[in-house]
């Protein structure tokens, strides 16, 4: 039996953005965390972990999402715990994030000019607070725009989590389309919504790139002496 | 309880899973030569007088970088087929790749054309050259040689995300593992072993785009 394509479908749909913009969310915030770290042992003064960090940012960028996801998914009933969709999304999408959120935060921190670290270093300053003190507050300026670029490209990510069952957006059109058969208004209006939630974050990082590059010009114009 | 992995599984079917990394190959491929095509062609129509075209190719890169592959891609295979365009999955998969990738290639070669100085294109317009050689010569090679390491990992992103076309059961790496893994159930050793052949696939690649990248433009190298 097929059923119209009602407003009550769109509202289904509508409802089912949560989800997505929930799991964008704690991938965002769990793998801000971990990429952190990675970034930190990625500029680290120990040859070990640079090189730890670098085969973990390669390993995850060389990859495809979809297999991360599925090695979790399939990968944790092995250890004993249930296959939990939600559990093994969350989980490979802040591995995901936390590599190239580590990629682009080492950049970040490597374009802050190479005199601010020798001049944290004459104050006699550790290597950790160097980064702490000195160094990150001025990565962090340069690091908003990319971010915020990186975080479109969690929300798309977050689609792939319907393979393995998890009722996000793309799933709930699936469920949609099964029973009104109308694929082409589905997942056109489906990808509208994703459309909605991405374009501002997208002209936002564009906006905070193009401010950063203008005040930036002033500092690069100082003669060197 | 513990977990026996058996990847004897995996070795008896080596011979599948090599042919689907030979299919991910070559719809990549296809997708990139393609791909980029539609970029090269976008990226001068964004140099076009008229604000409609130029409108209508931002319209096109925005709508794509905005939303997940996978949606563009049941938009192909489900949604074209209500507008009488009834396609293959391998086709739809292809096309999918070609419309995503074009749209990200296309800023891509908007950025190299427009690093090109003014200057040159004065001076090649000095020298008597025909538009198609100034554009050949003055604007594409160098604009490529400029942009090739930020396409090359375009490239690999694209080959990346071709395991998702196995959601409309496109032939290629992931498909094939799909349909051994509904045989026998060993799906941690099979889509282990696929990651690890991807993030081969991915070394292929690169050092392809390298190999090719001195090929094409050692001549331009020497003059920076």
């Amino acid at each position: 039996m097929i059923r119209e394509f009602s407003s009550n479908e769109v509202w289904f749909l509508v409802q089912a953005l949560r989800w997505t913009v929930l799991l964008t969310l704690i991938a965002f915030a769990c793998g801000g965390l971990v990429g952190l770290g990675i970034a930190i042992l990625r500029v680290s003064e120990v040859r070990l972990s640079r090189a730890f960090a670098l085969g973990y940012i390669k390993m995850f960028q060389g990859t495809p999402l979809l297999m991360q996801l599925y090695l979790l998914h399939f990968g944790s009933s092995l250890v004993g715990i249930v296959a939990n969709a939600w559990l093994s999304a969350a989980l490979a999408l802040t591995l995901y994030a936390s590599a190239f959120l580590g990629e682009i935060w080492r950049g970040c921190i490597r374009a802050v000019p190479r005199g601010q670290w020798d001049g944290a270093h004459a104050l006699g300053f550790s290597h950790l607070q160097q980064l702490r003190l000195v160094i990150l507050p001025q990565a962090v300026r340069i690091a908003i725009p990319p971010t915020v670029g990186f975080l479109v490209q969690i929300l798309k990510g977050t689609s792939l989590a319907s393979i393995i069952g998890f009722t996000e957006l793309t799933r709930a059109a699936q469920m949609v389309n099964n029973a009104t058969f109308r694929p082409l208004i589905v997942y056109g209006l489906v990808a509208g919504l994703y459309f909605c939630l991405c374009w501002p974050l997208s002209l936002l990082s564009q906006r905070l790139e193009r401010r950063l590059d203008w005040e930036q010009v002033p500092t690069l114009k100082v003669p060197v002496q | 309880m513990t977990y026996v992995f058996q990847f004897g599984a995996v070795w008896r079917e080596f011979d599948q899973l090599l042919l689907g990394a030979w299919l991910t190959v070559r719809l990549s491929a296809m997708a990139m030569v393609l791909g980029l095509a539609v970029g090269i062609l976008c990226a001068v129509g964004k140099t076009s007088s008229s604000r409609a075209v130029r409108g209508l190719i931002q319209g096109y890169v925005e709508a794509i970088r905005n939303t997940p592959f996978l949606v563009q891609l049941l938009l192909v295979y489900l949604g074209l087929p209500s507008l009488g365009l009834r396609l293959t999955p391998d086709q739809a998969a292809l096309l999918a790749m070609v419309v995503n990738l074009g749209a990200y290639a296309t800023e891509i070669v908007r950025a190299g054309i427009e690093a090109v100085p003014h200057g040159q294109l004065e001076a090649g317009r000095a020298l008597g050259l025909k538009p198609w050689h100034i554009f050949r010569f003055i604007v594409l090679m160098p604009a490529l040689r400029t942009i090739s390491p930020a396409l090359g990992s375009q490239f690999i992103l694209i080959m990346l995300a071709s395991s998702v076309v196995s959601v409309i059961s496109a032939e290629e790496l992931t498909a094939v593992a799909d349909t051994i893994v509904a045989r026998n159930f060993r799906s941690f050793e099979f889509y282990l072993t696929i990651t690890a052949m991807y993030l081969g696939l991915s070394l292929v690649f690169q050092a392809t785009f390298a190999l090719i990248d001195r090929a094409l433009f050692s001549r331009w190298s020497d003059r920076r």
